[in-house]
């Protein structure tokens, strides 16, 4: 049985069947060198990968490119991560990329790190041989190339932010076989001239090969022997060079050394201003405090107040005075009333009262007791009529019995 | 003779600024005698205007360093504008 007359369309989709199931091309970790590299507006990464012999379409979709830590370049070697199918329309097989990975730097990376190392153990990274950057250089100089983008975007960046700062530029190579020399003997002669505050080295972005020139040891020693402060600012923010790690400071990038190098003078100013001003109303406040307080002691505020409370005493003294003789009086009428009522009682009881009011009391002969009834006396008695004038001596002549004597008088 | 003077009063800038600094702040905190804020003001007003007439004798200058006869000299420097 023959296979029947099939569509392009049928015989791409079986093939891309067969190659979605097939374990090895599905997982697919492969090596190669990048060229054609196109990055696509949508994001999407076109390239192919070879080696001596063969080539390899390659697609690197946005949503894995866009985790990209490095910016892939033609003629890079890298390890792929993917798999194998094919695009139907074209009927081209190619490698669906999910991860790419630089690979060794080769050479250049190798001999950078024996350097780093080397360096590092002579202890030309240690911090504490770093010197300070000039909070106000009057005069920086820059070592560049002096056509190249860096130093305009170093004159650009210091100018703006301060000018008072004077700019000399030390022209070299940046890049090839003489540009380390010339970089080295820079900082040698820059470190004669006496009026130099610091020294910025600086290179636009370029490739590994390209910045190599600050990687050289003879650049490294220039660097470590220098007397002046010097910044590196070479390449991008990524780009990390042996002179980054030897110099006293490092910016990631030579707009950034311009920064670092130079402070913002609209700043300093306004500071300054502010000083300034603080100082003054600081001043004035304090003299009008001063002259508040002096005020307050003023002669006539002194005497003003004096008098017052020389009233006010007075008023007080009044006022206990008046208490007092109040009080003292009250109790002296109520002791003199206490005294008079208590005399009264006294004479109302008292017997002579009695007789002041014309009764008379008849005593026995010897005065000893009083005779109250008719029985007691018999006829001759000796007895003594008391009177409120006196004693009358008396003797009995006759004795009547009975009540009513007063009336037997009257009658 | 004069840029010498002038040197040293821009190397002095930054101890400048940071005394005036710290006069500012004794003076706010105002635990001084009415004679030694006296004596800080003077001296707070005397190294504002050091500071600022540094900042104000503005003449900035960018320059090259040629070799000319084996000799280093300098020229102005023209910044051109991006090719």
């Amino acid at each position: 049985m023959g296979i029947r007359t099939l569509t392009v369309s049928e015989l791409n989709s079986y093939l891309k069947r067969i190659l979605m199931y097939d374990p090895i091309l599905n997982n697919i970790v492969l090596k190669g060198e990048i060229s054609n590299f196109k990055f696509h507006n949508s994001g999407h990464c076109y390239f192919s990968l070879k080696d001596n012999n063969s080539k390899i379409k390659c697609v690197m979709f946005r949503s894995d490119s866009s985790n990209l830590s490095f910016i892939p370049e033609n003629g890079m070697n890298v390890i792929a991560k993917g798999y194998i199918s094919i695009y139907e329309r074209n009927g081209e097989y190619q490698l669906y990329v999910s991860s790419l990975e630089e690979i060794g730097l080769g050479r250049l990376h190798i001999e950078f790190e024996k350097l780093k190392q080397k360096l590092s153990k002579a202890g030309y990274f240690d911090e504490d041989r770093k010197q300070k950057i000039p909070f106000f250089p009057r005069r920086i100089a820059v070592v560049t190339s002096p056509t190249g983008a860096a130093i305009r975007d170093i004159i650009s960046v210091i100018t703006r932010r301060n000018n008072l700062a004077n700019i000399l530029i030390y022209p070299v190579l940046v890049q090839g076989e003489q540009a380390s020399i010339q970089i080295a003997e820079a900082i040698e002669k820059l470190n004669e001239i006496e009026d130099i505050d610091v020294i910025i080295l600086s290179r636009g972005g370029g490739s590994i090969e390209e910045l190599w020139a600050f990687n050289e040891e003879i650049v490294a020693k220039g660097i470590y022997k220098s007397n002046k402060p010097i910044i590196s600012a070479v390449g991008h923010e990524t780009d990390f060079t042996i002179s980054d790690f030897v110099s006293d400071l490092r910016a990631p990038t030579p707009s950034a050394a311009g920064e670092l190098a130079v402070p913002p003078i609209a700043d300093i100013k306004n500071t300054l201003d502010f000083f300034y001003n603080s100082i003054k109303s600081n001043f004035t406040n304090r003299l009008s405090s001063l002259r508040d307080n002096l005020n307050n002691y003023s002669e006539g505020r002194i005497t003003k107040y004096l008098s017052f409370k020389v009233k006010e005493e007075q008023q007080n003294l009044d006022i206990l005075y008046t208490n007092l003789s109040g009080s003292m009086t009250t109790e002296m009428s109520s002791l003199k009333e206490a005294l008079s009522s208590l005399g009264e009682n006294l004479n109302n009881l008292s017997p002579l009262s009695t007789l002041e009011r014309g009764y008379s009391i008849l005593l026995d002969e010897k005065k000893d007791k009083a005779i109250k009834t008719v029985e007691e006396v018999e006829i001759g008695d000796d007895v003594n009529i008391l009177l409120h004038s006196g004693i009358i001596k008396c003797t009995a002549k006759e004795i009547l019995k009975g009540e009513n004597l007063f009336e037997r008088k009257k009658g | 003779m004069k840029e010498k003077k002038d040197d040293k009063r821009v190397k002095d800038f930054e101890g400048n600024l940071s005394r005036l600094k710290e006069v500012v702040k004794l003076l706010e905190e105002g635990n001084t005698s009415l004679e030694e804020s006296l004596k800080y003001f003077e001296e707070g007003i005397s190294l504002y205007r050091i500071c600022n007439g540094v900042l104000n004798e503005a003449e900035q200058k960018v320059s090259l360093l040629l070799e000319e006869d084996k000799e280093l000299v300098e020229k102005p420097f023209l910044v051109t504008e991006e090719e």
